[in-house]
């Protein structure tokens, strides 16, 4: 047996490093440690309630909005607040725009460029695929790029600016729009709209949502031209559909008011916040497996046994996957749904998962747009308590996120953090089960002498992770 | 193009990441063409570029030894020194080795050493809260000059860290330094006392703000979604922080107060600790302690007081509003 150690993983969000154990051409284990330990739980004590929204986002740049729309979401139920309608619908706007740009990096940035290397240069898709695809230099980023920073004027109307907006409040959004205003926010989600139905799908989006099995995905992708399909060609030749699967057991606290929430233990079945609980024995940390509510944040880096700073989130002990891919399972589409029960989760789906969303989800910000009323209100106010708690769910683009927030004697007295990535990406628990990536690393093939394989670098970008969430 | 493109380094400690996305917001030309450009080739970028793991790890090596020509070096998110000094909470994976140490040996050899975003600048939000990391930056520690490479660091083309503070920073103000010190137009003399480079942090906040007329006559917003000037009670810092955020514009034409929200002068030393609740603005007897920048006390006192007893009654009900309520009078005599 041999140990390898891999890292730095370019194109994920942090920082990452995977140890592999390697016995006759396969993984025989693997551990992932999340290397960065910043202590934003520990900051958060003591602080001004409020004071979360400025800090949390900055947890993440690239999960900004879902940190502050997690902070909104727990000062809210903490202050008991609902916000109107208006509100609503422009934290919807905002937090679809982070999701769906997300996506959109994610493919075309961070994940397709893998097969733009030499290794692949004797298939048939090379020439096209590296011409389109390669890291900086590669063709799409002409396109990609001016598209997602145009999308993202969303954020300049909507929230001030991307990332790190404070425009998310408890009552509903700082930010009115005037009618022109809204119009401006029209115009740029078609103009969105034609970026993805002439590249990234070469169709329009309501077909591709409206795809209900696996043969109307064949049948649609036929002669068809368009970056979705380069990659499910790609993913066909490399058998991605076989590669990367977890326990296919998938969290989603549901979002925009259009996906559930829910748990898919071989079926769907409502979500219990009360079942997740932080198991810490693998990392350095102090302490025992407690639910977030009462959460402790002790770093401890000498500690025995372990090997990250990410905590072993478990729902009802179990280790679950969260992302794209879970949302549309609790969502129920039917592609999703029957291509899991067909072959289960794989590097394919999730991506395949993940570019659905954007078919799916810009026709209802096109939709929530229409419905913004000016004159209406925006937020709504309440006094803050000077004790209590709130908790915060919500879907960021890679998944499910949580903040349990406690507050006495009008300041912050715990503030806890559970991130999709630290679910994806946690270390095994006190009964020696790995966590939901070191399972879909588990028993693929590799090459030994090969120091950084490639299919384990596919497997792990299809998780989409989010390293400086996933310990913040 | 020039003929020798000049070799960046970027690396990510104990930040967010925020500032790489934020500059994937750059427009007209996008961030690759934009560098490509300007002459500077992205030798490794840990959220852009093809290579990792041994292949990016070699490149690095490279370049602390000097096999490698390293122009520009660009750190993003502070430096973890903790805990007690050792580096521990940040080991760069695949190395077995602190970050603090790999930045210490690549500094050493860089042309240019620019930290991107107030974590690299002065510690910034990852120092907040009895900063339990051990964050600093790279040549401050908060207000105090030191940081990881001291006081009196400077990098091999002669120039101090340059500070490109923001949280995040505008792609304008990281890719502008990088044209200037591409074209040789970068000196001493265009950094401000913190290091920060002129073009923007000459500039403050409030330049420019929409909230203007409000301000004028001190006509204050209570409550969030509200129009009015949010300096008097909505803890907005956008009259004393440097920076030209109403000028330049964020992701096409947003900025902070536009967005609805004030200024929490993340261009500045230490705002992650501003020893009141951000959203509040602290005040003694009623008047805000952190006054607008260049003016004396007496003077606001004077004319806040003036231009309060002088608010157009339009200005006053609009400030408390989320719409207007009161439209501006069209005057039947013509304009003069």
């Amino acid at each position: 047996m041999t140990t390898r150690i891999l890292g730095p993983f370019n194109r994920v969000e942090g920082d990452l490093e995977v140890h592999l154990d390697i016995a006759d051409g396969k993984v025989a284990a693997a551990r992932v440690n999340s290397p960065l330990y910043r202590g934003f739980e520990q900051m958060l004590p003591g602080k001004a309630p409020q004071d979360a929204l400025v800090i949390v986002p900055r947890i993440c740049g690239i999960c900004s909005v879902a940190q502050s729309a997690a902070a909104a979401a727990a000062l809210r139920g903490f202050m008991g607040l609902t916000p109107p309608p208006n509100g609503l619908l422009a934290e919807h706007l905002v937090t679809a725009c982070e999701n769906l740009a997300d996506h959109l990096s994610h493919f075309y940035l961070f994940f397709m460029p893998d097969f733009a290397r030499p290794v692949y240069q004797n298939r048939a898709w090379f020439p096209a695929v590296a011409a389109r695809f390669q890291a900086v230099s590669g063709s799409a980023a002409n396109d990609v790029l001016p598209a997602r920073a145009e999308f993202m004027h969303l954020m300049g109307l909507m929230a001030g600016k991307w990332p790190h907006t404070l425009s998310l409040q408890p009552g509903g959004s700082s930010r009115p729009l005037e009618h022109s205003e809204i119009l401006r926010l029209i115009t740029l989600l078609r103009g969105f709209r034609r970026f993805l139905e002439r590249h990234v799908f070469g169709d329009a989006l309501e077909v591709l949502a409206g795809l209900d099995s696996l043969a109307a995905l064949g049948r649609w992708r036929e002669g068809r031209a368009g970056d979705l399909v380069l990659f499910l060609s790609v993913a066909d030749d490399l058998g991605l559909d076989r590669l990367g699967r977890a326990g296919d057991r998938f969290l989603s606290y549901g979002a925009y008011g259009l996906f559930p929430a829910g748990v898919w233990v071989g079926g769907a079945a409502a979500l219990d916040p009360a079942a997740i609980a932080e198991d810490v024995s693998h990392a350095w940390m102090a302490g025992e497996t407690l639910a977030p509510a009462q959460g402790l944040t002790r770093p401890l880096p000498d500690k025995a046994g372990a090997y990250t700073w990410c905590k072993a989130p478990r729902y009802g002990g179990q280790v679950v996957e969260t992302g794209a891919l879970a949302r549309q399972m609790l969502a129920g589409h039917p592609l999703i749904r029957a291509w899991v029960a067909a072959k289960g989760g794989s590097v394919t789906a999730r991506v395949l998962a993940r570019l659905l969303e954007l078919a799916i989800v810009v026709p209802e910000m096109e939709r929530w747009a229409k419905a913004l009323t000016p004159g209406e209100p925006w937020c709504h106010q309440a006094e803050l308590p000077a004790e209590g708690v709130g908790i915060g769910l919500v879907e960021a683009a890679r998944g499910s996120l949580g903040h349990w927030l406690a507050v006495r004697h009008g300041r912050i007295a715990n503030y806890q953090i559970i991130a999709p990535t630290t679910w994806n990406f946690s270390p095994r628990d006190a009964g020696g089960t790995p966590g939901a990536l070191e399972q879909a690393l588990a028993g693929m093939e590799v090459d030994p002498g090969d120091p950084m394989p490639v299919a384990v670098q596919h497997v792990v970008r299809s998780f989409d992770p989010c390293m400086v969430c996933t310990v913040h | 193009m020039p003929e020798t493109m000049l070799n960046l380094l970027w690396l990510q400690s104990g930040g967010c990441g925020g500032c790489t996305l934020s500059l994937l917001n750059a427009e007209h030309p996008h961030l690759f063409n934009h560098l490509e450009e300007a002459g500077i080739r992205l030798l490794w970028h840990p959220s852009l570029s093809q290579a990792s793991g041994a292949e990016a790890l070699d490149l690095l090596a490279a370049c602390a030894e000097g096999r490698e020509r390293l122009d520009i070096l660009c750190v993003e998110g502070s430096v973890m020194t903790g805990p007690h000094g050792t580096g521990r909470f940040h080991m760069l994976s695949g190395t077995g080795r602190p970050m603090m140490s790999w930045v210490l040996d690549l500094a050493a050899r860089a042309r240019h050493v620019m930290a991107v975003g107030t974590c690299a600048a002065f510690g910034g939000i990852t120092a907040s809260g009895g900063n339990p990391g051990g964050a600093v930056g790279l040549q401050y520690d908060g207000e105090h000059p030191g940081g990881l490479l001291g006081q009196g660091f400077r990098a091999g083309g002669g120039l101090p860290v340059i500070n490109v503070a923001g949280c995040p920073t505008h792609p304008g103000w990281v890719l502008d330094t990088l044209l200037a010190l591409a074209l040789g137009r970068f000196s001493g003399a265009d950094l401000d006392p913190l290091h920060r480079p002129r073009f923007y942090a000459d500039h403050l906040v409030h330049h420019g703000c929409p909230r203007n007329e409000f301000y004028e006559f001190k006509a204050s917003a209570e409550k969030a979604s509200d129009q009015g000037c949010m300096m008097e009670n909505m803890g907005c810092k956008g009259t004393q922080a440097h920076a030209d955020c109403n000028t330049r514009l964020w992701n096409g034409a947003g900025s902070c107060l536009r967005g609805g929200y004030a200024c929490v002068s993340c261009t500045e030393p230490r705002f992650e600790e501003p020893g009141h609740p951000f959203a509040e603005t602290p005040k003694v007897a009623g008047i805000p302690i952190g006054l607008p920048t260049d003016m004396p006390k007496a003077w606001f006192v004077a004319l806040a007081a003036l231009s309060k007893s002088a608010t157009p009654r339009r200005v006053r009900e609009n400030a408390v509003a989320d719409h207007t309520v009161v439209t501006p009078a069209v005057k039947k005599t013509g304009l003069k």
